[in-house]
């Protein structure tokens, strides 16, 4: 049973509906065509901008260039050695991470991946705590414990970023099951990439919580790639958001190209799951424009389709249809930007003369209620 | 205190800790209608509801992780594997997730879940369902893992586990449910994690035994006792964190040790207590530590080879004799 309503599908626009085969794609790929579907997409995000606040459509962009400036600052000082382990670039998602947040109140949850640069900054966590979390610091989110893939904020409610590919799907499915147990109307957003949705912990998930009429909003971000492997090389049904069916549960396809796209749809979800309980699977096809991580050349992916996705760029033709539609003239735009870079500059200055951890914070927060020892026969 | 079966123990800990407390509630497969794959949950959906007291699907990995999201946000799950066999699905949520969320949140966000469940040998059930893997997660810093060997124990133990702001794995031995004992009346009785239980005081050999191995180490101490040899038996109770100077206080008093477990030997719990004994006090030894462990086979379904797993009496007192310096 597919519960796509007219108004869905309108939504989630005609133009990607099915996966397009990567591994038939030409090398070259035809200007002409790229614009063309280019000019498409921006009058369909023009054709939303209708009733939206200013402020809230400006607070929009400037929380995807402030995830992509941060993004790049982090690529750059991973580059010179600051910073190390795994770190995952959020660059070319950003409209996803931003529409489906902006969709949310202040208390609902979010869970994510290892991929949440964005996700965090767009909860509402400041670039320094992400920052200093990146460089290991005592002053980050995580007290330097958790580093690019655990960021963890408790008084956003923002329920972190998780290595384990999957394993944060029953983790926010939890989180649902709490704020209906508890009789809140919170809501839970809970991410992963589409290589999860092969695990078995997306299907236990989604089966729990439609069976429990859990308030909790799945949003796939189909970027195409897990690692190296594309979605065509991995999965028998591509159609992502058809899975849902399987377990009577809604669905929408959303072009994550398109911020507000995403936040019609979110909101649309949030609805469902705020007033009813309702689960809802969101399949928000996005695309990264870097590497799976900073160690990974991309060799896999041909120029041609990186630069078909690049002419789609979220943040660009979110600007474009501000300006176009007289909301934000170059200039506002670009003092935005600025102002941006220098909060991302500012984070890196606050990360660099940021302590490390001390010592003794090897042994601290492993248990909550440590044992006592005097409390031994002895 | 009353007379009553580990099994009836166990029901009134989870009882008495829904009726406390709120935020408890417990799942899992066949705990409501069924009342329990074990007969452990009888009664609790009657008297608390479906809110409170929910069958899963068969999905451990799903659910596992669902009640360390609930927990993340406030509740107290209490989480019911049929078999800690089935546990092993789970694995990823209780050692990537529930284990290390407090270290790598920074201190943020803790999980007072309690895993719990039958582990350990069963009666003739072959080798998927009749195993010990305490040590697995014992393994792991950030878990508590509780086994409890006599009724009160088992009491007193899982309400602690289940007012313990930390990930428990409450490891219950599935051919005990029916062992009898007395435990006291009063509903705030519980035991403290992490602490050992000296079930039998003694001056010659010390015998570390846990779980199954309690009753079989006493009964071993008896007969033993009639052949002049005085044995103190230690419970651990809880594996992790293990209550490691009771054991090293006994040890230097009666200078010789053996440890007893149903577990297979390698890379186990008594591997662990033996390497601390050496650290801590080889000079008081008088004889070689001496472990007493299931075979090392997976679990055989024939009668005849399953008694020669599970370590019985004989094999204990052997043990002891061998590390009196008696035969
Ligand atoms: C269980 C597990 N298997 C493998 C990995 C290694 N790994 C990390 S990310 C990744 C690809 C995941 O792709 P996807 O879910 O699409 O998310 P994306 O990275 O595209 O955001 C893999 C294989 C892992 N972290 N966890
Ligand atoms: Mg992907």
């Amino acid at each position: 049973m597919s519960k796509q309503t007219a108004e869905q599908a309108t939504a989630a626009g005609a133009e990607e509906q099915s996966s397009p085969d990567v591994a038939t794609q030409p090398d070259k790929v035809d200007l002409a065509t790229l614009q063309r579907d280019r000019d498409a997409a921006k009058e369909r995000q023009k054709s939303r901008l209708g009733g939206l606040e200013t402020e809230t459509l400006i607070e929009l962009y400037r929380q995807m260039i402030l995830i992509r400036r941060f993004e790049e600052k982090a690529a750059e000082v991973y580059s010179a050695g600051k910073i190390g382990g795994f770190c995952h670039l959020y660059i070319g998602q950003e409209a996803v991470a931003v529409g489906t947040l902006s969709a949310l109140r202040k208390d609902d949850y979010v869970i994510t991946s290892y991929r949440e640069h964005g996700h965090a900054l767009a909860k509402g966590m400041t670039p320094e705590s992400v920052m200093a979390e990146l460089y290991g610091k005592a002053t980050g989110c995580s007290k330097g414990k958790g580093g690019s893939m655990h960021m963890f904020d408790k008084s956003l409610n923002f329920l972190g970023g998780h290595g384990i590919v999957g394993g944060q799907i029953p983790l926010g499915t939890g989180a649902a099951f709490a704020s209906k147990y508890q009789g809140t109307d919170q809501v839970t957003l809970c991410f992963f990439g589409e290589a999860a949705v092969n695990q078995g912990a997306f299907h236990e998930s989604l089966n729990m919580a439609q069976l429990w009429k859990l308030p909790c909003i799945y949003i796939c971000e189909n970027n195409q790639y897990g690692m190296g492997t594309s979605l065509e090389r991995a999965m028998s049904l591509r159609d992502i958001s058809k899975k849902a069916s399987a377990y009577e549960m809604a669905s929408e396809f959303v072009d994550g190209m398109d911020v507000l796209a995403v936040r019609e749809a979110t909101a649309r979800a949030v609805e469902r799951a705020r007033k009813d309980y309702l689960p809802t699977l969101l399949e928000i096809r996005t695309y990264r424009f870097m590497g799976h991580s900073m160690s990974d050349p991309g060799n896999y992916r041909t120029r041609a389709e990186i630069e078909k996705y690049q002419e789609r760029d979220p943040i660009k033709l979110f600007s474009a249809s501000l300006r176009e539609e007289k909301i934000a003239d170059e200039k506002l735009l670009k003092e935005i930007d600025a102002e941006v870079r220098k909060q991302v500059e500012e984070s890196v200055r606050f990360a660099e003369e940021s302590p490390y951890p001390a010592p003794e914070e090897l042994y601290t927060d492993i248990y909550a209620n440590p044992i006592d020892p005097s409390a031994r026969k002895l | 205190m009353a007379t009553i079966t580990i099994r009836e123990a166990l029901n009134q800990a989870i009882r008495e800790e829904l009726a406390r407390d709120e935020r408890v509630f417990l799942m899992g497969e066949e705990v409501a209608a069924y009342n329990g794959a074990y007969k452990v949950t009888k009664g609790l959906l009657d008297e608390f509801g479906p809110k409170r007291v929910i069958d899963t699907p068969i999905t451990e990995l799903g659910f596992a992780g669902l009640g360390v999201g609930a927990a993340m946000v406030g509740l107290r799950p209490i989480v019911e594997f049929i078999t800690f066999n089935f546990s092993i699905l789970a694995t990823d949520q209780i050692v990537n997730s529930a284990a290390k969320m407090l270290y790598m949140s920074g201190g943020q966000y803790n999980i007072p879940i309690v895993f719990r469940g039958p582990g350990g040998s069963a009666y003739q059930v072959s080798s998927q369902h009749s195993q010990a893997i305490e040590s697995w997660f014992a393994y792991f810093p950030g878990l508590k893992v509780v086994m409890p060997s006599t009724p009160a124990d088992a009491k007193g133990l899982l309400k602690s586990a289940i007012r313990d702001d930390d990930p428990v794995i409450f490891i219950e031995q599935e051919r005990m449910y029916g062992n009898k004992g007395e435990v006291p009346d009063d509903p705030d009785f519980t035991i403290p994690l992490g602490v050992a239980d000296i079930k039998r005081e003694g001056t010659d050999v010390t015998i570390v035994a846990r779980s199954l191995m309690v009753p079989i180490a006493l009964k071993a101490a008896d007969k033993l006792q009639e052949q002049g040899v005085s044995c103190e038996v230690i419970d651990p109770r809880t594996i992790r964190p293990l209550d490691i100077d009771t054991i090293i206080e006994s040890v230097k008093k009666t200078n010789r040790v053996v440890l007893a477990e149903e577990s297979h030997p390698v890379c186990g719990i008594n591997a662990e207590i033996s390497a601390a004994i050496m650290e801590r006090a080889m000079d008081f030894l008088d004889a070689p530590v001496k472990r007493v462990s299931g075979i090392d086979v997976p679990m055989p379904y024939a009668k005849n080879l399953e008694d020669l797993v599970v370590p019985d009496v004989d094999r204990v007192i052997a043990a002891v004799r061998e590390v009196a310096y008696l035969d």
